[in-house]
């Protein structure tokens, strides 16, 4: 396992309980402000001490109370803060260079050119934190992490304090540093379409518990995650035609080359059912399906879960037309996407 | 200004800077203590190190005197082993002056300490620097406009103090005889007035330069420190 967390104990207010494991080369902290994601990277960073449990990563114990409790300096983890947190003191390079300087030489195994070019930071070397905008202290927070030479690498909403722009300015580059470095990287936000875009697994937090553990793929937060690819681009109408393994979806014009694979948000109220395959409808997607559970409330409407060939996908419809359609675990329905609900913005490259 | 008024000036600047080159350290170690450390009895630590601030400072050169004069118990010590005399020379003169600028100096680094964003130092250790390398590299380069602050406050202190210096090492022309205590001893000769005066728009000149050298570098460790 890369990271296995299991703690008990307080942070403020807040009472933690948190058990997760995961092998994923991004893990998503998901939940709303204040459920105790931060306090869980601070407990794996060793600034914040558990009453309980046990802190492994990459097969080093970090914690086991009462035992063993590795200061901060001693766990080797790159630690990205929400608010940056350079050094006001010293100039972009002497930020950048300084946990390095405290790893052993025969440990410094990131090169200082190339994650200066990775994170596109060339320009900005003689700068002052107080004279860089927010992205740009984002960008160097965490290439001052990467040069740590961590074995872990912890990003705490490293988006939050952006305008949209600098967001997709940023997760490009977190995107590429998933891709190039081979660090694992744990990630928290309370943003869907991050998580979507970049974890493979996600812990979804809650008022200091952990809720679910689990692939990003299926459930998540009112929709789905199905991974695709690129099958090819119908530039006449701007369409772009994806293949998962349960058939061909259309999407509005993705932006990705033939071949990619791209993850695709389907938000349940975007799908509708339908008993026998529908004619003469708008909407392009239309996908054989078996019903696998029925998640009914008391309210009007209840999400009813799909299995589409292996790939999970949630529809949200009516209590009243489940109870007219007869919808059931086991029965054979159509699924019906619009395909405009597949737009950039669900989309994540994989 | 003759050569007698300059060599008062110089033995000044003389007490003066080893006044404050003196509690620097002392100054500093305090400072660290009382803004970052739970001890018990540091309220009292605290109260002793302002004492000097509110006794009569006849009290404070008496109780120097008592302690590092010839007879007194660090005083004989030091003398002794070390080769260090405080009574009745310049050095005493400095120690004077450096008790009494010793609460100056703590308040303002103290106060520099206590505003260092905490999680900067957070920060660095998550990168690798261990609790000696912190305070060298973050704690203590943030500090340094409060600890500049309070070693000119303890200089420009020391350029002023009178009671316990003369008190505790009397007023010796060439050994202790420090600007104030020149002018005192010009204000109690008859004809004396018109020294007495001169030495005290020197006076004025010395505060005053070292005020605003004061601000100037403040004003300039500011700017490199702070975003």
């Amino acid at each position: 396992m890369t990271l296995e967390v299991t703690i008990a104990g307080r942070a403020g207010d807040l009472k933690l309980d948190v058990r997760f494991a995961s092998d994923a080369a991004v893990t998503a902290l998901f939940g709303p402000s204040g459920a105790g994601k931060s306090s869980v990277l601070n407990a794996i960073a060793g600034l914040l001490t558990p009453e309980r449990g046990r802190i492994v990563a990459e097969s080093s114990v970090f914690f086991d109370a009462p035992r063993v409790n590795l200061p901060p300096r001693a766990r080797r983890v790159g630690y990205a803060f929400q608010e940056g947190r350079l050094l006001p003191h010293f100039d972009v390079r002497a930020n950048l260079l300084y946990g390095r300087f405290f790893r052993p030489r025969a440990e410094r195994s990131r090169d200082f050119d190339a994650v200066v070019q990775l994170l596109d930071l060339g320009h900005l070397l003689s700068r002052r934190p107080r004279n860089l905008s927010g992205g740009e202290k984002q960008r160097v927070a965490i290439g001052r992490a990467l040069l740590a030479s961590p074995r872990l690498l912890l990003l705490d909403e490293p988006l939050a304090s952006l305008d949209a722009p600098r967001k997709s300015e940023i997760l490009y580059y977190i995107e590429r540093l998933r891709d190039e470095t081979g660090v694992p990287i744990v990630y928290v936000s309370h943003s869907v379409e991050e998580v979507v875009r970049l974890a493979d697994t996600v812990v979804r937090m809650e008022a200091g518990r952990v809720i679910e553990v689990g692939p990003v793929f299926g459930r998540l937060e009112g929709g789905a995650v199905v991974e695709t690819r690129v099958a090819g681009h119908d530039l006449a109408w701007g369409l772009t035609r994806l293949d998962f393994a349960g058939g061909e979806l259309y999407a509005a014009d993705v932006d990705a080359l033939v071949g990619e694979r791209v993850r695709v948000r389907i938000r349940a109220q975007d799908v509708s059912l339908a008993l026998s395959r529908p004619a003469g409808v708008s909407m392009l997607n239309i996908l054989a399906a078996t019903v696998r559970s029925v998640d009914g409330g008391v309210g009007a409407s209840v999400d009813v879960r799909l299995d589409v060939s292996g790939a999970e996908v949630l529809a949200r419809v009516t209590r009243k037309s489940v109870w007219e359609l007869g919808i059931e675990p086991g029965k054979h329905v159509f699924a019906l996407i619009k395909s405009v609900a597949i737009d950039r913005l669900s989309v994540g490259y994989a | 200004m003759s050569a007698a008024e300059l060599d008062i000036v110089l033995l000044s600047l003389k007490v003066a800077f080893w006044a404050m080159l003196g509690s620097l350290p002392v100054a500093l170690a305090l400072a660290f203590c009382l803004a970052r450390r739970e001890f018990p009895g540091k309220a009292l630590v605290d109260g002793v190190i302002n004492l000097p601030l509110v006794l009569p400072p006849v009290v404070t050169g008496y109780l120097l005197l008592l302690t590092f004069g010839h007879n007194g118990a660090i005083g004989a010590f030091l003398d002794r082993h070390l080769g260090i005399t405080f009574a009745f020379r310049w050095t005493g003169a400095a120690l004077a002056a450096a008790v009494m600028g010793l609460p100056l100096a703590v308040r303002a680094m103290r106060q520099a300490i206590e505003v260092i964003d905490r999680r900067l130092e957070e920060a660095a250790a998550t990168l690798g620097a261990s609790p000696p390398w912190i305070f060298l590299t973050v704690s203590l380069p943030l500090a340094v406009p409060g600890i500049l602050n309070g070693l000119l406050l303890a200089f420009a202190r020391s350029l002023g103090e009178f009671g316990a210096t003369i008190t505790f090492v009397s007023s010796i022309p060439g050994e202790t005889q420090t600007l104030p205590l020149a002018i005192y001893n010009f204000t109690q000769v008859p004809g004396g007035d018109a020294a007495a005066l001169r030495l005290c728009v020197l006076s004025i000149a010395l505060s005053l330069g070292s005020l605003v050298l004061s601000e100037w570098l403040a004003r300039a460790a500011r700017r490199r420190v702070h975003a």
